[in-house]
């Protein structure tokens, strides 16, 4: 973005403003994630930096709140964590395998009322959470689903799919399907054809889709709030609880674990996308 | 002229016609198959539920099915403005008792007081002299009814019976918008000083264009950037917004709430630059001007995503044709540049936009009383007040602005150009 040598004061002075403006943004996306991170090593109770961590003094730091967010008798840390990895892997696994399924349906060509479908299966997507909340929870309380891990599941599956249905299709719309027909002519029934020629060649979509699944339940609160007893409780619930009632050190701790998980799952997004990216540039 | 044409046939004889359509069907019905798993997920857990919030937000049964003779002989009832004829009186009674009987008329009594303030006291005095068995049966009810408190001679009160007929009301979409049916069935407005949905909806709809137009300004410049930067330096800086993007929302939130504090950094940091007086410190949370900060963030990379992958296909060589066609970098920016982002910037302000109308986490966490936004209306009434065919009809209207913003955007800017990262 070097200025050629002839350009006008003016313009210059304006290009130097435009790169203060992009600073700034990018500082106000990125800087209010960094402010987590010291504080959450603060050996005092208060969520302000104190003299001590100003002038950083050893002593103003400590792991306290981490060994409260493991070790806490009255913390449901524990609870909650192992609640959302249950509920985020199922919902996960659910979400991939219907909405790889209904992608790969979506992706052939023969398939009638495509736009009606597709309409339909990323709705929940375009819905506001709050409507798509008191929708689960009317059905989750006539099926007798209500405050169970089973209901909470079921409905992340509902608001996970949509992510898979679009980064699958995206991904098969770059396939070259002649690939499927070698297969074919070559005598392999078509799950075999989808397990060793379809499937490797879409993993990065079905992965990526499957991430955004993840994620989408892990961080999902809307609409568990309406669906989970004391015993489903999750990281987000708990940490709606504490935002609600009383900022502690602690929540600062988990929250910075949630940044870590966070940005091992960007890094891994990135990288997949990357690869895919990559494989369809060579099936061009 | 077809049987003189020779059909074509396959190797087994059928016509080539037949058998291609017979696998074009086999086809459909093959695609069909893989998506119906989902699509039947989501129609019975989702869909469904959705038209069942409609049938909630209207329905009214409950007083038709408990006043059934009453009803029948309001039929009856023609003179509205004079008090109902004796059947009316006589089916009223009836029911009631049957009510009393079965232990629901507290039910009703809340239900017609919410009709007309004041029937719980007159149907709780009827109750009781029923109970003490005071009612003679074989003489005029009307009289005595009458006799009993001065509001059952008051024909407003037998108005307001009448109207709870109907088995379907629009009763819950009026109240959504601080009106209601008025004695004589026209609609009314709310007093001027209990107006307050109508300030939540207008609010919300201020709320989320502000952080569109925010995230809109804030959002272009860095998009294009990373656009135009060089590949190893745009990755970097791509971080910036996914982190983010993925880091989960109450993290975020938050970090605002740390943040924007009395004694928080943004505070420190005006203190120490001198905008205010260390004992003045100004509320930056609990009001709208928390709410505009922290959705801002957290809704930007939803605008800058779809930009940038617009961006990302215009190529340089046109701004550098503009220019050399004698545009100033402005003029070419504004006449060659904009244009084609168009749709990046439909798509990002469109997401942003709905996502904003319908949140409702961090409004209720950093928004305090007046930044409170429809949706913590509805989740309210779903969890405090439990009133859920309010909460559905609150929610559906919602819905329905959503889906009338997505087909204005259809027809400006068509769905099929949105595009995802």
């Amino acid at each position: 973005m070097a200025l050629p040598s002839y350009t006008e004061t003016r313009y210059r002075i304006w290009h130097y403003f435009y790169l203060a403006i992009c600073t700034f943004v990018f500082f106000f996306l990125i800087a209010p994630l960094f402010v987590i991170f010291p504080l959450s090593f603060n050996a005092e109770e208060f969520l302000v930096f104190s003299e001590g961590m100003k002038n950083l003094d050893p002593d103003a730091f400590s792991l306290r709140w981490y060994k409260d967010m493991v070790y806490g008798t009255k913390n449901p840390w524990g609870l909650a964590a192992k609640n959302s990895f249950i509920i985020a892997i199922f919902a996960t696994i659910g979400s991939i395998i219907l909405g790889t399924l209904a992608a790969l349906g979506l992706s052939s060509r023969h398939m009638p009322y495509k736009g009606l479908i597709m309409a339909t299966l990323i709705s929940p997507m375009i819905v506001p959470l709050i409507i798509s909340g008191v929708a689960i929870f009317f059905f989750m309380a006539k099926a007798g689903l209500a405050a169970t891990h089973t209901g909470i599941v079921l409905a992340h599956i509902i608001l996970g799919t949509p992510f898979v249905v679009i980064t699958v299709t995206a991904t098969l719309s770059g396939f070259d399907h002649s690939v499927t027909r070698a297969a074919a002519s070559l005598g392999s029934n078509p799950v075999n054809t989808f397990m060793k020629i379809t499937l490797p060649l879409i993993l990065p979509g079905v992965i990526s889709g499957g991430l955004f699944a993840f994620v989408t339940s892990f961080d999902e609160v809307v609409v568990v709030l309406f669906l989970a007893g004391l015993e489903n409780t999750t990281i987000p619930i708990q940490m709606w609880t504490g935002l609600r009632e009383q900022l502690s050190p602690t929540i600062l701790a988990v929250a910075t674990c949630l940044i870590l998980l966070s940005t091992l799952i960007l890094v891994t997004a990135e990288l997949l996308r990357r690869r895919s990216e990559r494989l369809r540039g060579i099936n061009r | 002229m077809s049987s003189e044409t020779k059909q074509i046939l396959t190797t087994d004889g059928i016509p080539l016609e037949v058998s291609l359509k017979k696998a074009e069907k086999k086809n459909k019905i093959k695609a069909f198959l893989l998506v119906a798993p989902l699509l039947l997920f989501l129609v019975i857990t989702y869909i469904f539920p959705i038209g069942d919030m409609f049938m909630r937000s209207v329905d009214d049964r409950m007083v038709t099915n408990m006043l059934p003779k009453t009803f029948k002989a309001m039929e009856k009832w023609e003179n509205l403005d004079e008090l109902p004829p004796e059947e009316v009186y006589r089916g009223f009674y009836e029911d009631y008792k049957l009510l009393a009987e079965n232990q629901q008329h507290g039910k009703l009594g809340q239900r017609l007081n919410k009709e007309k303030n004041g029937f719980n006291t007159i149907t709780k005095k009827l109750f009781r002299q029923i109970k003490r068995k005071k009612i003679d049966e074989s003489a005029s009810l009307k009289e005595q009814i009458n006799k009993l408190h001065k509001r059952w001679r008051d024909v407003e009160y037998w108005q307001a019976i009448k109207r709870t007929a109907p088995p379907y009301t629009a009763s819950k979409y009026l109240k959504g918008m601080d009106m209601y049916f008025a004695a004589d069935g026209s609609i009314a407005q709310v007093d001027e000083d209990r107006r307050i949905h109508r300030i939540l909806w207008l609010r919300t709809l201020e709320i989320a264009f502000f952080v569109t137009l925010f995230c809109f300004f804030m959002g272009y410049p860095i998009a294009h950037l990373l656009a135009t930067l060089p590949m190893k330096y745009s990755n970097l800086l791509m971080i910036c917004v996914l982190l983010p993007f993925w880091t989960s929302l109450l993290v975020r939130t938050a970090s605002w709430m740390i943040l924007l504090q009395q004694q928080g950094i943004v505070n420190d940091f005006f203190v120490m630059i001198g905008l205010v007086a260390d004992d003045n410190r100004p509320e930056m949370m609990y009001n709208k001007v928390g709410t505009y900060v922290a959705m801002t963030q957290i809704l930007l990379p939803f605008m800058v995503l779809p930009l940038y992958s617009v961006m990302k296909t215009i190529s340089p060589s046109l701004m550098r044709a503009g220019k050399s066609l004698g545009g100033t970098p402005f003029v070419a920016f504004w006449k060659v540049y904009f244009p084609l982002t168009i749709p990046g910037i439909g798509a990002g302000c469109l997401l942003v936009f709905i996502l904003a109308i319908g949140y409702y986490i961090t409004p209720a966490l950093v928004g305090g009383a007046s930044g409170t936004l429809i949706s913590n209306q509805i989740a309210f009434h779903m969890k405090t007040t439990l009133d859920w065919s309010f909460a559905s009809a609150m929610g559906l209207m919602l819905l329905t602005g959503v889906l009338v913003i997505y087909w204005i955007y259809n027809k400006l800017v068509g769905v099929d150009n949105i595009k995802l990262g």
